[in-house]
Protein backbone atom coordinates (compact mmCIF):
# COMPACT_ATOMS: atom_id res chain seq x y z
CA UNK A 1 0.00 0.00 0.00
CA UNK A 2 1.47 3.47 -1.57
CA UNK A 3 0.11 5.19 1.71
CA UNK A 4 2.03 3.13 4.50
CA UNK A 5 5.78 4.89 2.50
CA UNK A 6 7.84 7.56 3.23
CA UNK A 7 8.53 9.87 1.41
CA UNK A 8 12.16 9.09 0.64
CA UNK A 9 10.33 5.48 -0.80
CA UNK A 10 8.38 7.26 -2.69
CA UNK A 11 10.28 9.81 -4.83
CA UNK A 12 12.74 6.70 -5.86
CA UNK A 13 9.11 5.60 -7.06
CA UNK A 14 7.76 8.34 -9.02
CA UNK A 15 11.36 9.13 -10.35
CA UNK A 16 11.13 5.97 -12.13
CA UNK A 17 7.75 6.14 -12.91
CA UNK A 18 6.85 3.13 -11.08
CA UNK A 19 4.02 4.66 -9.79
CA UNK A 20 1.99 7.78 -9.87
CA UNK A 21 1.18 10.47 -7.98
CA UNK A 22 -2.58 9.56 -8.84
CA UNK A 23 -2.24 6.49 -7.57
CA UNK A 24 -0.17 7.32 -4.08
CA UNK A 25 -3.33 10.04 -3.30
CA UNK A 26 -5.61 7.46 -4.31
CA UNK A 27 -4.38 5.22 -1.30
CA UNK A 28 -4.26 7.82 0.94
CA UNK A 29 -8.10 9.02 0.22
CA UNK A 30 -8.85 5.12 0.23
CA UNK A 31 -7.36 4.86 3.80
CA UNK A 32 -9.00 8.13 5.04
CA UNK A 33 -12.27 6.14 3.85
CA UNK A 34 -11.47 3.30 5.95
CA UNK A 35 -9.98 4.52 9.35
CA UNK A 36 -11.30 7.90 9.69
CA UNK A 37 -14.92 7.36 10.98
CA UNK A 38 -12.53 6.18 13.84
CA UNK A 39 -9.89 8.66 13.93
CA UNK A 40 -11.36 11.82 13.28
CA UNK A 41 -8.10 13.22 12.11
CA UNK A 42 -9.41 15.46 9.04
CA UNK A 43 -12.15 18.00 9.35
CA UNK A 44 -12.72 18.20 5.86
CA UNK A 45 -11.14 16.95 3.13
CA UNK A 46 -11.60 18.03 -0.80
CA UNK A 47 -10.72 14.77 -2.69
CA UNK A 48 -11.14 15.97 -6.35
CA UNK A 49 -8.79 18.86 -5.65
CA UNK A 50 -6.03 16.37 -4.61
CA UNK A 51 -6.63 14.29 -7.71
CA UNK A 52 -6.22 17.13 -9.91
CA UNK A 53 -3.05 18.07 -8.10
CA UNK A 54 -2.11 14.11 -8.47
CA UNK A 55 -2.59 14.58 -12.16
CA UNK A 56 -1.05 17.88 -12.46
CA UNK A 57 2.23 16.36 -10.56
CA UNK A 58 1.81 13.40 -12.98
CA UNK A 59 2.35 15.77 -15.68
CA UNK A 60 5.10 17.36 -14.34
CA UNK A 61 6.98 13.99 -13.93
CA UNK A 62 6.01 12.84 -17.43
CA UNK A 63 7.55 15.83 -18.81
CA UNK A 64 10.49 15.46 -17.28
CA UNK A 65 10.70 17.58 -14.36
CA UNK A 66 10.79 15.84 -11.67
CA UNK A 67 13.44 17.76 -9.78
CA UNK A 68 11.33 19.05 -7.03
CA UNK A 69 11.79 17.28 -3.65
CA UNK A 70 7.75 16.66 -2.74
CA UNK A 71 6.88 16.37 -6.19
CA UNK A 72 3.48 14.08 -6.17
CA UNK A 73 3.68 13.81 -2.41
CA UNK A 74 0.07 14.29 -0.29
CA UNK A 75 0.51 16.12 2.39
CA UNK A 76 -2.15 17.17 4.70
CA UNK A 77 -2.01 20.48 6.44
CA UNK A 78 -2.98 21.89 10.05
CA UNK A 79 -6.45 23.44 10.28
CA UNK A 80 -4.43 26.80 11.43
CA UNK A 81 -3.07 27.28 8.09
CA UNK A 82 -3.93 29.29 5.60
CA UNK A 83 -4.28 27.16 1.78
CA UNK A 84 -5.63 29.64 -0.82
CA UNK A 85 -9.29 28.60 -1.54
CA UNK A 86 -9.78 26.12 1.24
CA UNK A 87 -11.70 26.47 4.55
CA UNK A 88 -9.71 27.34 7.76
CA UNK A 89 -11.58 27.25 10.89
CA UNK A 90 -8.73 26.74 13.76
CA UNK A 91 -11.33 24.01 15.04
CA UNK A 92 -13.00 26.66 16.60
CA UNK A 93 -17.15 27.87 15.16
CA UNK A 94 -16.22 31.67 15.13
CA UNK A 95 -14.50 31.74 11.78
CA UNK A 96 -17.95 30.40 10.08
CA UNK A 97 -17.49 29.32 6.55
CA UNK A 98 -14.27 31.32 6.48
CA UNK A 99 -12.27 30.63 3.19
CA UNK A 100 -8.86 31.68 2.84
CA UNK A 101 -7.91 34.47 0.39
CA UNK A 102 -4.16 33.78 0.31
CA UNK A 103 -1.77 31.11 0.69
CA UNK A 104 0.79 31.02 3.83
CA UNK A 105 4.33 30.67 2.87
CA UNK A 106 4.51 27.28 4.47
CA UNK A 107 1.89 26.56 1.60
CA UNK A 108 3.36 28.21 -0.98
CA UNK A 109 6.52 26.40 -0.22
CA UNK A 110 5.26 22.83 -0.21
CA UNK A 111 3.37 24.08 -3.51
CA UNK A 112 6.44 24.81 -5.05
CA UNK A 113 8.11 22.03 -4.11
CA UNK A 114 5.70 19.92 -6.07
CA UNK A 115 3.32 18.65 -3.12
CA UNK A 116 -0.10 17.40 -3.10
CA UNK A 117 -1.85 19.97 -0.47
CA UNK A 118 -4.61 18.43 0.93
CA UNK A 119 -7.09 18.71 3.97
CA UNK A 120 -7.64 20.33 6.65
CA UNK A 121 -6.55 18.61 10.18
CA UNK A 122 -8.37 18.30 13.42
CA UNK A 123 -6.59 20.18 16.51
CA UNK A 124 -7.52 21.71 19.58
CA UNK A 125 -9.35 25.17 19.02
CA UNK A 126 -6.93 27.85 18.32
CA UNK A 127 -4.23 25.45 18.60
CA UNK A 128 -5.39 26.02 22.70
CA UNK A 129 -4.95 22.63 24.26
CA UNK A 130 -2.80 19.41 24.70
CA UNK A 131 -5.52 16.56 23.34
CA UNK A 132 -7.34 17.38 20.32
CA UNK A 133 -10.65 17.55 22.68
CA UNK A 134 -11.44 21.23 22.44
CA UNK A 135 -12.20 21.15 18.87
CA UNK A 136 -15.38 22.74 17.95
CA UNK A 137 -15.41 19.67 15.02
CA UNK A 138 -15.44 16.94 17.71
CA UNK A 139 -12.25 14.94 19.50
CA UNK A 140 -9.41 13.01 17.05
CA UNK A 141 -8.75 9.64 18.72
CA UNK A 142 -5.17 7.83 19.02
CA UNK A 143 -4.99 5.30 15.89
CA UNK A 144 -2.98 3.10 18.34
CA UNK A 145 -6.16 2.83 21.12
CA UNK A 146 -8.92 4.95 20.22
CA UNK A 147 -10.34 5.30 23.37
CA UNK A 148 -7.45 7.73 24.00
CA UNK A 149 -6.30 11.48 23.32
CA UNK A 150 -4.08 11.67 20.15
CA UNK A 151 -2.21 14.11 22.08
CA UNK A 152 -2.78 18.62 20.96
CA UNK A 153 -2.95 20.60 19.78
CA UNK A 154 -2.15 18.98 16.33
CA UNK A 155 -3.12 15.92 17.05
CA UNK A 156 -5.29 15.48 14.07
CA UNK A 157 -1.60 16.14 12.28
CA UNK A 158 -0.09 13.41 14.31
CA UNK A 159 -2.86 10.64 14.03
CA UNK A 160 -3.13 11.43 10.01
CA UNK A 161 0.28 10.38 9.70
CA UNK A 162 0.31 7.48 12.46
CA UNK A 163 -2.92 6.20 10.94
CA UNK A 164 -1.09 6.68 7.42
CA UNK A 165 -3.68 8.65 5.71
CA UNK A 166 -1.04 11.15 4.36
CA UNK A 167 2.39 10.80 3.80
CA UNK A 168 3.31 13.82 6.15
CA UNK A 169 1.93 16.86 7.40
CA UNK A 170 2.01 20.31 9.11
CA UNK A 171 1.20 21.41 12.38
CA UNK A 172 2.50 24.36 14.76
CA UNK A 173 4.07 24.14 18.32
CA UNK A 174 3.40 27.02 20.66
CA UNK A 175 4.33 25.11 23.66
CA UNK A 176 4.71 21.06 22.44
CA UNK A 177 1.49 21.11 20.04
CA UNK A 178 3.80 19.14 17.45
CA UNK A 179 6.55 17.38 19.83
CA UNK A 180 3.71 15.92 22.55
CA UNK A 181 0.99 14.72 19.83
CA UNK A 182 4.13 13.10 17.60
CA UNK A 183 5.40 11.13 20.73
CA UNK A 184 2.05 9.88 21.95
CA UNK A 185 0.82 8.55 18.00
CA UNK A 186 4.39 7.49 17.80
CA UNK A 187 6.08 9.82 14.92
CA UNK A 188 8.80 12.26 14.17
CA UNK A 189 7.62 15.64 15.01
CA UNK A 190 9.62 18.73 14.70
CA UNK A 191 9.76 22.22 16.23
CA UNK A 192 12.02 24.25 14.57
CA UNK A 193 14.09 27.05 16.10
CA UNK A 194 11.92 30.49 16.45
CA UNK A 195 12.06 32.73 13.22
CA UNK A 196 13.14 29.57 10.74
CA UNK A 197 9.83 28.73 9.48
CA UNK A 198 8.10 31.83 8.07
CA UNK A 199 4.76 32.37 10.28
CA UNK A 200 2.76 34.20 7.48
CA UNK A 201 -0.18 32.44 6.73
CA UNK A 202 -0.55 30.64 10.45
CA UNK A 203 -2.98 32.25 12.37
CA UNK A 204 -1.42 33.41 15.46
CA UNK A 205 -1.91 31.93 18.93
CA UNK A 206 1.11 33.21 20.95
CA UNK A 207 3.49 35.13 18.24
CA UNK A 208 6.98 35.25 20.24
CA UNK A 209 6.36 31.50 20.76
CA UNK A 210 4.33 29.81 17.75
CA UNK A 211 6.76 27.80 15.25
CA UNK A 212 5.34 25.85 11.83
CA UNK A 213 6.90 22.17 11.72
CA UNK A 214 6.66 19.12 9.92
CA UNK A 215 4.98 15.38 11.15
CA UNK A 216 6.80 12.71 9.13
CA UNK A 217 7.46 8.62 9.65
CA UNK A 218 11.17 9.19 9.54
CA UNK A 219 13.48 11.39 10.30
CA UNK A 220 15.05 11.70 7.00
CA UNK A 221 11.67 12.93 5.61
CA UNK A 222 11.61 15.65 8.68
CA UNK A 223 14.54 17.07 7.07
CA UNK A 224 13.46 16.96 3.84
CA UNK A 225 10.53 19.07 4.45
CA UNK A 226 12.54 21.26 6.72
CA UNK A 227 14.67 22.40 4.22
CA UNK A 228 11.98 23.09 2.15
CA UNK A 229 10.07 25.31 4.45
CA UNK A 230 12.49 27.03 6.08
CA UNK A 231 13.98 30.65 5.28
CA UNK A 232 13.51 33.95 5.36
CA UNK A 233 10.21 35.94 4.34
CA UNK A 234 9.94 39.49 3.97
CA UNK A 235 6.16 39.02 5.33
CA UNK A 236 7.01 37.39 8.33
CA UNK A 237 9.74 40.44 10.17
CA UNK A 238 10.29 37.99 12.75
CA UNK A 239 11.60 35.07 10.41
CA UNK A 240 15.73 35.11 10.81
CA UNK A 241 18.34 35.28 7.54
CA UNK A 242 20.02 32.07 8.62
CA UNK A 243 21.13 30.61 5.06
CA UNK A 244 19.14 27.03 4.65
CA UNK A 245 21.55 24.33 4.85
CA UNK A 246 21.19 20.49 2.59
CA UNK A 247 19.42 19.18 6.36
CA UNK A 248 19.76 15.91 4.56
CA UNK A 249 23.04 15.95 3.97
CA UNK A 250 23.66 15.85 7.64
CA UNK A 251 22.14 12.31 8.19
CA UNK A 252 25.32 10.32 7.46
CA UNK A 253 25.69 8.90 11.41
CA UNK A 254 28.21 10.29 12.41
CA UNK A 255 27.97 11.03 16.30
CA UNK A 256 30.70 9.52 17.51
CA UNK A 257 31.76 12.32 20.41
CA UNK A 258 28.73 14.79 20.54
CA UNK A 259 28.06 15.68 23.50
CA UNK A 260 24.44 14.46 24.71
CA UNK A 261 22.95 16.32 28.00
CA UNK A 262 21.03 15.08 30.75
CA UNK A 263 19.07 17.73 32.68
CA UNK A 264 18.69 16.07 36.23
CA UNK A 265 15.80 18.05 36.38
CA UNK A 266 13.62 16.06 34.16
CA UNK A 267 13.68 13.14 36.36
CA UNK A 268 10.58 14.34 38.07
CA UNK A 269 8.14 12.59 39.88
CA UNK A 270 5.00 12.10 37.94
CA UNK A 271 7.51 11.09 35.48
CA UNK A 272 5.78 7.36 34.30
CA UNK A 273 8.38 4.61 34.81
CA UNK A 274 7.39 2.96 31.61
CA UNK A 275 8.80 6.14 29.82
CA UNK A 276 11.55 6.85 32.07
CA UNK A 277 12.44 2.61 31.31
CA UNK A 278 12.70 3.69 27.43
CA UNK A 279 14.85 7.21 27.90
CA UNK A 280 16.99 5.37 30.07
CA UNK A 281 17.54 2.69 26.86
CA UNK A 282 17.65 5.36 24.83
CA UNK A 283 20.47 7.24 26.52
CA UNK A 284 22.37 3.94 26.61
CA UNK A 285 21.91 3.24 23.14
CA UNK A 286 23.25 6.78 22.39
CA UNK A 287 26.55 6.23 24.31
CA UNK A 288 26.76 2.73 22.39
CA UNK A 289 26.67 4.87 19.33
CA UNK A 290 29.78 7.27 20.72
CA UNK A 291 27.90 10.24 21.79
CA UNK A 292 28.85 11.22 25.36
CA UNK A 293 26.23 11.56 27.80
CA UNK A 294 26.94 14.33 30.03
CA UNK A 295 24.81 15.52 33.53
CA UNK A 296 23.47 19.20 33.11
CA UNK A 297 21.40 21.44 35.29
CA UNK A 298 18.42 23.57 34.10
CA UNK A 299 17.64 25.20 37.44
CA UNK A 300 14.73 27.30 36.41
CA UNK A 301 12.73 24.17 34.78
CA UNK A 302 10.33 24.11 37.58
CA UNK A 303 8.75 27.77 36.68
CA UNK A 304 8.25 27.04 32.65
CA UNK A 305 4.91 26.07 32.86
CA UNK A 306 3.81 29.03 34.89
CA UNK A 307 5.96 31.27 32.83
CA UNK A 308 4.33 29.71 29.58
CA UNK A 309 0.76 30.46 30.41
CA UNK A 310 0.99 33.73 31.76
CA UNK A 311 3.15 34.99 28.14
CA UNK A 312 1.17 32.92 26.00
CA UNK A 313 -2.57 34.12 27.18
CA UNK A 314 -1.38 37.49 27.39
CA UNK A 315 -0.34 36.98 23.23
CA UNK A 316 -3.44 35.28 22.93
CA UNK A 317 -5.99 37.52 24.53
CA UNK A 318 -4.03 40.50 22.26
CA UNK A 319 -4.06 37.98 18.94
CA UNK A 320 -7.54 36.70 19.17
CA UNK A 321 -8.98 40.34 19.51
CA UNK A 322 -9.47 40.46 15.75
CA UNK A 323 -12.27 37.56 16.02
CA UNK A 324 -14.64 40.39 16.54
CA UNK A 325 -17.79 39.45 14.24
CA UNK A 326 -17.00 42.52 12.13
CA UNK A 327 -14.61 41.27 8.88
CA UNK A 328 -14.96 37.70 8.64
CA UNK A 329 -16.39 34.72 10.55
CA UNK A 330 -19.65 34.03 12.01
CA UNK A 331 -21.37 37.06 13.92
CA UNK A 332 -24.13 38.03 16.14
CA UNK A 333 -25.72 40.77 16.07
CA UNK A 334 -25.70 43.57 19.02
CA UNK A 335 -27.46 46.61 19.78
CA UNK A 336 -23.73 48.41 19.68
CA UNK A 337 -20.29 47.23 18.65
CA UNK A 338 -19.61 46.47 22.04
CA UNK A 339 -22.74 44.04 22.31
CA UNK A 340 -22.11 42.82 19.11
CA UNK A 341 -18.28 41.90 20.25
CA UNK A 342 -19.08 40.57 23.22
CA UNK A 343 -22.23 38.04 22.19
CA UNK A 344 -19.87 36.99 18.94
CA UNK A 345 -17.10 36.23 20.78
CA UNK A 346 -19.19 34.56 23.72
CA UNK A 347 -21.04 32.16 21.62
CA UNK A 348 -18.06 31.85 18.97
CA UNK A 349 -15.34 30.99 21.38
CA UNK A 350 -14.83 27.23 22.89
CA UNK A 351 -14.31 27.21 26.98
CA UNK A 352 -10.75 26.77 26.75
CA UNK A 353 -10.15 29.44 24.21
CA UNK A 354 -11.98 31.92 27.10
CA UNK A 355 -10.38 30.61 30.32
CA UNK A 356 -7.25 31.91 28.44
CA UNK A 357 -8.70 35.15 26.86
CA UNK A 358 -9.76 36.27 30.30
CA UNK A 359 -6.34 35.02 31.98
CA UNK A 360 -4.26 36.55 29.26
CA UNK A 361 -6.64 40.10 29.88
CA UNK A 362 -6.08 39.88 33.36
CA UNK A 363 -2.24 39.38 33.70
CA UNK A 364 -2.30 42.49 31.07
CA UNK A 365 -4.50 44.32 32.49
CA UNK A 366 -4.23 47.97 34.97
CA UNK A 367 -2.10 47.20 37.96
CA UNK A 368 -1.40 43.22 37.14
CA UNK A 369 1.17 44.04 34.49
CA UNK A 370 4.18 44.13 36.28
CA UNK A 371 3.65 41.56 38.82
CA UNK A 372 2.60 38.88 36.04
CA UNK A 373 3.55 39.60 32.49
CA UNK A 374 6.56 41.50 32.66
CA UNK A 375 7.99 39.19 35.49
CA UNK A 376 7.47 36.26 33.77
CA UNK A 377 9.24 37.94 30.57
CA UNK A 378 12.48 38.37 33.20
CA UNK A 379 11.66 34.75 33.88
CA UNK A 380 11.96 33.58 30.38
CA UNK A 381 15.24 34.96 30.30
CA UNK A 382 16.60 32.95 33.17
CA UNK A 383 14.98 30.05 31.11
CA UNK A 384 16.57 30.77 28.04
CA UNK A 385 20.02 31.64 29.71
CA UNK A 386 19.95 27.79 31.50
CA UNK A 387 19.79 26.50 28.12
CA UNK A 388 22.49 28.96 26.15
CA UNK A 389 24.40 27.63 29.27
CA UNK A 390 24.08 24.32 28.82
CA UNK A 391 24.59 24.43 25.10
CA UNK A 392 28.37 25.58 25.85
CA UNK A 393 29.17 22.15 27.16
CA UNK A 394 27.00 20.17 25.10
CA UNK A 395 25.97 19.67 21.23
CA UNK A 396 21.68 18.68 22.86
CA UNK A 397 19.65 18.09 25.46
CA UNK A 398 17.87 14.74 25.85
CA UNK A 399 14.75 14.26 27.87
CA UNK A 400 10.83 12.40 27.85
CA UNK A 401 8.74 14.12 25.65
CA UNK A 402 5.73 13.78 27.60
CA UNK A 403 5.77 12.43 31.82
CA UNK A 404 3.27 9.58 30.92
CA UNK A 405 2.06 7.99 27.17
CA UNK A 406 -1.15 8.96 25.82
CA UNK A 407 -4.16 9.13 28.65
CA UNK A 408 -7.69 8.34 27.83
CA UNK A 409 -10.35 10.60 26.62
CA UNK A 410 -12.04 12.87 29.13
CA UNK A 411 -9.64 11.92 31.82
CA UNK A 412 -7.98 15.80 32.00
CA UNK A 413 -10.89 17.92 30.33
CA UNK A 414 -12.02 19.34 33.10
CA UNK A 415 -8.93 20.02 35.33
CA UNK A 416 -6.73 22.55 33.48
CA UNK A 417 -3.73 22.58 35.31
CA UNK A 418 -3.53 18.91 34.98
CA UNK A 419 -3.56 19.29 31.33
CA UNK A 420 -0.79 22.47 31.00
CA UNK A 421 1.14 20.07 33.27
CA UNK A 422 1.47 17.60 30.51
CA UNK A 423 3.32 19.75 28.70
CA UNK A 424 6.08 20.13 31.05
CA UNK A 425 9.18 18.78 29.24
CA UNK A 426 8.00 20.68 25.72
CA UNK A 427 7.16 24.20 27.20
CA UNK A 428 10.74 25.61 27.63
CA UNK A 429 12.00 24.59 24.08
CA UNK A 430 9.11 27.62 23.46
CA UNK A 431 10.33 30.25 25.66
CA UNK A 432 14.30 29.70 24.91
CA UNK A 433 13.04 29.89 21.37
CA UNK A 434 15.49 26.97 20.43
CA UNK A 435 14.38 23.75 18.42
CA UNK A 436 13.44 20.68 19.24
CA UNK A 437 12.15 17.08 17.97
CA UNK A 438 10.16 13.97 18.98
CA UNK A 439 10.75 10.92 18.09
CA UNK A 440 9.89 7.01 19.30
CA UNK A 441 11.78 5.23 21.38
CA UNK A 442 9.45 2.51 22.71
CA UNK A 443 6.25 1.37 23.71
CA UNK A 444 4.42 1.09 27.15
CA UNK A 445 3.69 -2.69 27.59
CA UNK A 446 -0.43 -3.18 28.04
CA UNK A 447 -2.03 -1.36 26.48
CA UNK A 448 0.88 -0.81 23.61
CA UNK A 449 1.57 2.94 23.33
CA UNK A 450 4.15 4.88 21.82
CA UNK A 451 6.76 6.73 23.79
CA UNK A 452 8.66 10.09 22.49
CA UNK A 453 12.00 10.72 23.08
CA UNK A 454 12.79 14.69 22.94
CA UNK A 455 16.26 16.24 21.83
CA UNK A 456 16.44 19.58 22.21
CA UNK A 457 18.92 22.02 19.57
CA UNK A 458 20.76 24.89 19.72
CA UNK A 459 19.25 27.98 18.09
CA UNK A 460 19.39 27.12 14.09
CA UNK A 461 21.08 23.86 15.66
CA UNK A 462 18.72 21.76 13.66
CA UNK A 463 21.52 19.62 11.84
CA UNK A 464 23.23 18.48 15.07
CA UNK A 465 19.28 16.78 16.06
CA UNK A 466 18.68 15.62 12.99
CA UNK A 467 22.01 13.98 12.47
CA UNK A 468 21.56 12.50 16.48
CA UNK A 469 17.77 11.65 15.63
CA UNK A 470 18.42 10.05 12.57
CA UNK A 471 21.49 7.48 14.01
CA UNK A 472 18.95 6.28 16.78
CA UNK A 473 16.34 5.85 14.50
CA UNK A 474 18.72 3.91 12.22
CA UNK A 475 19.95 1.83 14.84
CA UNK A 476 17.02 0.92 16.56
CA UNK A 477 14.04 0.84 14.02
CA UNK A 478 10.91 2.07 16.90
CA UNK A 479 9.42 4.06 13.70
CA UNK A 480 8.37 0.71 11.62
CA UNK A 481 6.29 -0.34 14.56
CA UNK A 482 2.36 0.40 12.97
CA UNK A 483 -0.85 0.87 15.03
CA UNK A 484 -3.05 -1.86 14.66
CA UNK A 485 -5.60 -1.03 12.77
CA UNK A 486 -3.83 0.08 10.15
CA UNK A 487 -2.68 -3.59 9.42
CA UNK A 488 -5.96 -4.64 7.87
CA UNK A 489 -6.17 -3.57 4.59
CA UNK B 1 -0.51 39.60 43.73
CA UNK B 2 -4.11 38.81 45.15
CA UNK B 3 -5.23 35.78 43.09
CA UNK B 4 -8.13 35.06 44.52
CA UNK B 5 -9.85 38.11 43.54
CA UNK B 6 -10.02 37.86 39.88
CA UNK B 7 -13.28 39.83 38.74
CA UNK B 8 -14.46 37.39 36.17
CA UNK B 9 -16.97 39.60 35.65
CA UNK B 10 -15.14 42.56 34.57
CA UNK B 11 -11.94 40.80 32.94
CA UNK B 12 -14.44 39.08 30.67
CA UNK B 13 -15.95 42.75 29.61
CA UNK B 14 -12.16 44.12 29.32
CA UNK B 15 -11.48 41.13 26.74
CA UNK B 16 -15.61 41.07 25.10
CA UNK B 17 -16.58 38.29 25.72
CA UNK B 18 -19.95 37.73 26.61
CA UNK B 19 -20.05 34.86 29.71
CA UNK B 20 -23.84 33.23 31.12
CA UNK B 21 -23.58 32.87 34.86
CA UNK B 22 -22.63 29.63 35.12
CA UNK B 23 -19.53 29.85 33.28
CA UNK B 24 -18.44 33.11 35.78
CA UNK B 25 -18.50 30.78 38.70
CA UNK B 26 -16.83 28.14 36.54
CA UNK B 27 -14.26 29.94 35.44
CA UNK B 28 -13.20 31.96 38.84
CA UNK B 29 -12.75 29.02 39.99
CA UNK B 30 -10.72 27.71 37.63
CA UNK B 31 -8.60 30.84 37.48
CA UNK B 32 -8.22 30.92 41.24
CA UNK B 33 -6.51 27.23 40.74
CA UNK B 34 -4.37 28.48 37.80
CA UNK B 35 -3.54 32.23 39.46
CA UNK B 36 -2.19 30.13 42.34
CA UNK B 37 0.37 28.10 40.58
CA UNK B 38 1.29 30.81 38.86
CA UNK B 39 2.33 33.02 41.63
CA UNK B 40 5.37 30.48 42.13
CA UNK B 41 7.18 33.00 40.29
CA UNK B 42 6.95 35.11 43.03
CA UNK B 43 9.61 33.26 44.74
CA UNK B 44 12.18 34.44 42.12
CA UNK B 45 14.79 36.92 42.09
CA UNK B 46 14.45 38.83 38.85
CA UNK B 47 16.66 41.93 39.79
CA UNK B 48 18.46 43.30 37.06
CA UNK B 49 17.35 40.70 34.40
CA UNK B 50 16.09 41.84 31.28
CA UNK B 51 13.08 40.52 29.89
CA UNK B 52 12.69 38.38 26.89
CA UNK B 53 9.99 39.60 24.01
CA UNK B 54 11.39 37.45 21.76
CA UNK B 55 13.94 34.65 21.68
CA UNK B 56 15.58 35.43 18.40
CA UNK B 57 15.55 39.32 18.61
CA UNK B 58 15.64 41.02 14.82
CA UNK B 59 15.86 44.71 15.15
CA UNK B 60 14.91 47.21 12.15
CA UNK B 61 12.99 45.17 9.78
CA UNK B 62 11.91 46.86 7.27
CA UNK B 63 11.08 47.29 3.36
CA UNK B 64 11.42 49.28 0.83
CA UNK B 65 8.93 52.05 0.69
CA UNK B 66 7.25 50.79 -2.56
CA UNK B 67 3.54 50.40 -3.46
CA UNK B 68 3.13 46.95 -4.44
CA UNK B 69 0.00 44.75 -5.13
CA UNK B 70 -2.04 44.03 -2.15
CA UNK B 71 -5.14 41.65 -1.51
CA UNK B 72 -7.83 42.08 -3.87
CA UNK B 73 -10.82 43.98 -2.78
CA UNK B 74 -13.22 41.49 -3.22
CA UNK B 75 -10.96 38.70 -1.78
CA UNK B 76 -10.55 41.33 1.53
CA UNK B 77 -14.54 41.53 1.70
CA UNK B 78 -15.50 37.72 0.36
CA UNK B 79 -15.47 36.12 4.18
CA UNK B 80 -17.43 39.29 5.25
CA UNK B 81 -20.73 38.34 7.57
CA UNK B 82 -22.27 41.60 6.33
CA UNK B 83 -21.27 43.87 3.51
CA UNK B 84 -22.76 46.27 1.22
CA UNK B 85 -21.14 48.46 -1.59
CA UNK B 86 -17.80 47.64 -1.31
CA UNK B 87 -18.14 48.19 2.57
CA UNK B 88 -18.27 46.08 5.83
CA UNK B 89 -21.76 46.65 7.32
CA UNK B 90 -21.17 47.89 11.57
CA UNK B 91 -24.06 48.57 13.80
CA UNK B 92 -24.73 52.16 14.34
CA UNK B 93 -21.80 53.89 16.12
CA UNK B 94 -22.80 57.27 16.22
CA UNK B 95 -26.15 59.25 16.59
Amino acid sequence: MLNQLAISELAAKLATREVSAREITQSCLDQIARVDGQIHAFISHDSPDALAQADAADKLLSNGGASLPLLGIPIAVKDVLAVKNQPLNCGSKILGKFISPYDATAIEKLKAAGAIVFGRLNMDEFAMGSSTENSAFGATRNPWDVTRIPGGSSGGSAAAVAAEECIASLGSDTGGSIRQPAALCGCVGLKPTYGRISRYGLVAFASSLDQIGPFTKNVSDAATLLGVLSGVDPRDSTSVPVPVPDYSAALDGKIKGLKLGLPKEYMIGGLDPEVKAAVDAAVKQYEKLGAEIVEISLPHTDYAVATYYIIATAEASANLARFDGIRYGARVDGADPIELYSKTRGSGFGPEVKRRIILGTYVLSSGYYDAYYLRAQKVRTLIRNDFLKAFETVDAIVTPTTPTAAFKIGEKSDDPLQMYLSDIFTISCNLAGICGISLPCGFTKNPKLPIGLQLLGKPFGEEALLKLAHAYEQNIGWHKEKPPLTAGA
Amino acid sequence: MAAAEIDVKYVAHLARVALTPDEEKKLAAQLGGILGYIEKLKKLDVTNVEPTAHAVPLVNVTRADETRPSLPHDDALHNAPKQAGGLFIVPKIVE
